[in-house]
């Protein structure tokens, strides 16, 4: 492959190609054409190499979903630099550490996040480079700061970079099993294989009007921008507030005639189980594309039987590799399916084996973890070589293969089951929630003297999060008061769900926790 | 009545998000959304379960921190449309 690549290259073609077509709406808003989209891409290029941002920077994108946070990560990708965002509504400190851990040269953020963004970091520890937008929306923010800029004297244009497939496209944070998130490096190498391939596998065209349910620091995120940006398509964005209310979000799907969704499961059983989907016309739907989690088959056929037409494709991969395997959905399914559907095959970019706790591979069959190589495999986390060294097997030849930590089984026709996770990573509404890190948090809070998380499954609920506490002597916790701490240092959905306050926590005969009585209890 | 309609989604969020809390620490102030009790699915669950109890319709604009931040808020919702 030539290195002559790079995910910027996909809107300048298509805005050469075909400059007022729309590439981006927020619907009842407004949008942005493709020349616009690149014109306004070029001059966050040119504000940013003004300040020093060059080739292997990174950047940090402290904004809500908007046309302003996408030409943002394009005008960073032209500088040759990376994107790192964050999710606008975690909390603050959480997002400190992130754009300190990857050391960013400058951050594009709302002015609502300044102050406390100011105050968190500590001016003492070299203060990123911080522009500010009044708000998103539309761009025109954005444009805004812009304008304000050029005012200033020695303005210059500058260059886009050369396109490099080795260069690093963004980072992405998730949750870590430490107790801090860690960023997976992606490539443009990374990202443009995985665009690539999603062309051959669902053809989209220049007529599709494309689902962006995921935030933008998802890595469902990046079918979402990319793939209609390359295809000349228009991409509906949903503000997070549609996009977690069923009522509005069944609405707009319609409304906006989506050709291609994508979502968690959770979303589509939501949309079926509350979005009154029935009065609407959805005709419009070709494909539906899910991935993140196990789609419950209870779920899965409720949303067949309102909407029977469109092809349905479950899609598996962790951040590390994006979508790696990929199943379509039989148009009928049997009604005495009780299984999910599997996994699937592996995309066409990537290779895949299983292998045993030794790492030997297994014969079909035979439960095993998944292990993955190929241009879409991340080379590992930021700054955390150690972590980077133990995620890969290194086969005879000197291979590295991606160990997914997913347990699964080839079946005789060569797609693969979903078995579980080999460590204590859960996937909580398709968001990695490492237990670890709710416990290390926990175990911060002053009152807290022991603390254990386990997560459990069932039909009315889906993944539910249990934490058990013990507190030292004399004093005494609040559920209340706990769900409060908690939702002030980790993202919403990393809150447990149920609170079981005890005297001490049931230990093995080795004195560890025991996660199994645990269990029993919970 | 408002005694009532209040003591009523009490005891679901007590029962329902907050199993064994105690009762007299969930004030008809506590902050639901923001304090981390109600997230996305448990706000959604809430609506359903005070649609079907009080056979009242609630309007989408109606789901979110301005209306159900607290159990004195969503009483006067509630109220509102009785």
């Amino acid at each position: 492959m030539s290195n002559q690549k790079a995910l910027f290259c996909y809107l300048d073609e298509s805005a050469r190609k075909m400059p007022e077509k729309i590439a981006i709406e927020e619907p009842g808003k407004g949008a942005i054409s493709y020349q616009d989209l690149a014109a306004l891409s070029n001059n966050v290029r040119d504000m940013l190499s003004q300040i020093g941002v060059q080739r292997g920077d990174r950047v940090g994108v402290y904004l809500h979903k908007s046309i302003d946070a996408i030409a943002t990560f394009f005008g960073i990708m032209k500088c040759g630099a990376a994107y790192v965002p964050v999710d606008a509504n975690a909390p603050i400190t959480r997002n400190v550490y992130i754009l300190k851990d990857c050391d960013v040269k400058a951050v594009v953020m709302e002015k609502s996040f300044e102050d406390r963004f100011v105050m968190e970091y500590g001016e003492s520890e070299g203060l990123p480079y911080c522009l500010i937008l009044d708000g998103v929306g539309c761009g025109i923010p954005l444009k805004e700061a812009i304008a304000d800029w050029t005012h200033q004297p020695d303005q210059k244009t500058a260059q886009t970079v050369d396109p490099n497939l080795d260069d690093i496209a963004y980072i992405l944070y998730t949750s870590g099993s430490t107790g801090k998130p860690k960023g997976v490096i992606l490539t443009q190498q990374n990202a443009v294989s995985f665009v690539d391939w999603c062309s051959d596998a669902f053809e989209p065209n220049d007529k599709d009007r494309f689902s962006s349910h995921a935030p933008f620091h998802f890595d469902l995120s990046i079918l979402d921008i990319y793939v209609p940006i390359k295809h000349g398509a228009t991409l509906i964005l949903i503000s997070e507030d549609v996009g977690k209310d069923p009522i509005r979000l069944a609405r707009l799907f319609s409304e906006e005639r989506i050709t291609i969704w994508y979502s968690t499961p959770s979303i589509l059983s939501l949309l079926t189980q509350f979005g009154r989907m029935e009065q609407y016309d959805y005709s419009s739907l070709r494909i539906c594309l899910f991935a993140g989690e196990v789609f419950p088959i209870k779920h899965l056929k409720a949303l067949k039987s309102l909407l029977p037409e469109p092809s349905y494709y479950n899609l598996y991969g962790p951040t590390e590799t994006n979508v790696c395997t990929y199943y379509p959905i039989p148009k009928q399914i049997p009604d005495n399916q009780i299984k999910p559907f599997p996994i699937g095959k592996t995309c066409s970019h990537l290779q895949s084996i299983v292998v045993d706790e030794n790492g030997k591979p297994v014969q079909r069959g035979v439960e095993g973890e998944l292990c993955i190589i190929g241009p879409g495999v991340t080379q590992g986390y930021w700054n955390l070589p150690d972590r980077t060294a133990n995620a890969f097997l290194v086969d005879s030849q000197g291979m590295y293969w991606y160990k997914t930590g997913d347990i699964v089984v080839e079946e005789p026709d060569g797609n693969y089951i979903y078995i579980g996770r080999r460590d204590r990573m859960v996937k909580k509404r398709g968001y990695r929630v490492e237990l670890g890190e709710i416990e290390s948090v926990l175990y911060n809070h002053p009152l807290v003297k022991e603390a254990a998380v386990i997560a459990q499954f069932d039909d009315l609920h889906g993944v539910r999060v249990k934490a058990f506490l013990s507190f030292n002597e004399g004093e005494h916790g609040s559920i209340i008061g706990m769900k409060r701490y908690c939702s002030e240092n980790l993202p919403i959905y990393m809150v447990p769900d149920l609170f079981t306050f005890m005297d001490v926590l049931p230990k093995t005969s080795t004195d560890k926790i025991d996660y199994q009585r645990l269990k029993d209890v919970g | 009545m408002a005694g009532t309609i209040e003591s009523t989604i009490k005891q679901y969020i007590l029962d329902e998000f907050l199993p064994g809390e105690d009762p007299n620490a969930l004030l008809n102030s506590t902050p639901l959304i923001s304090g981390g009790i109600l997230d996305s699915l448990a706000t959604l669950r809430l609506v359903a379960f005070l649609e079907e109890q009080f056979g009242i319709q609630i309007q989408a604009h109606e789901t979110g921190i301005e209306y159900l931040n607290s159990i004195a808020d969503i009483t006067s919702l509630v109220q509102s449309k009785m």
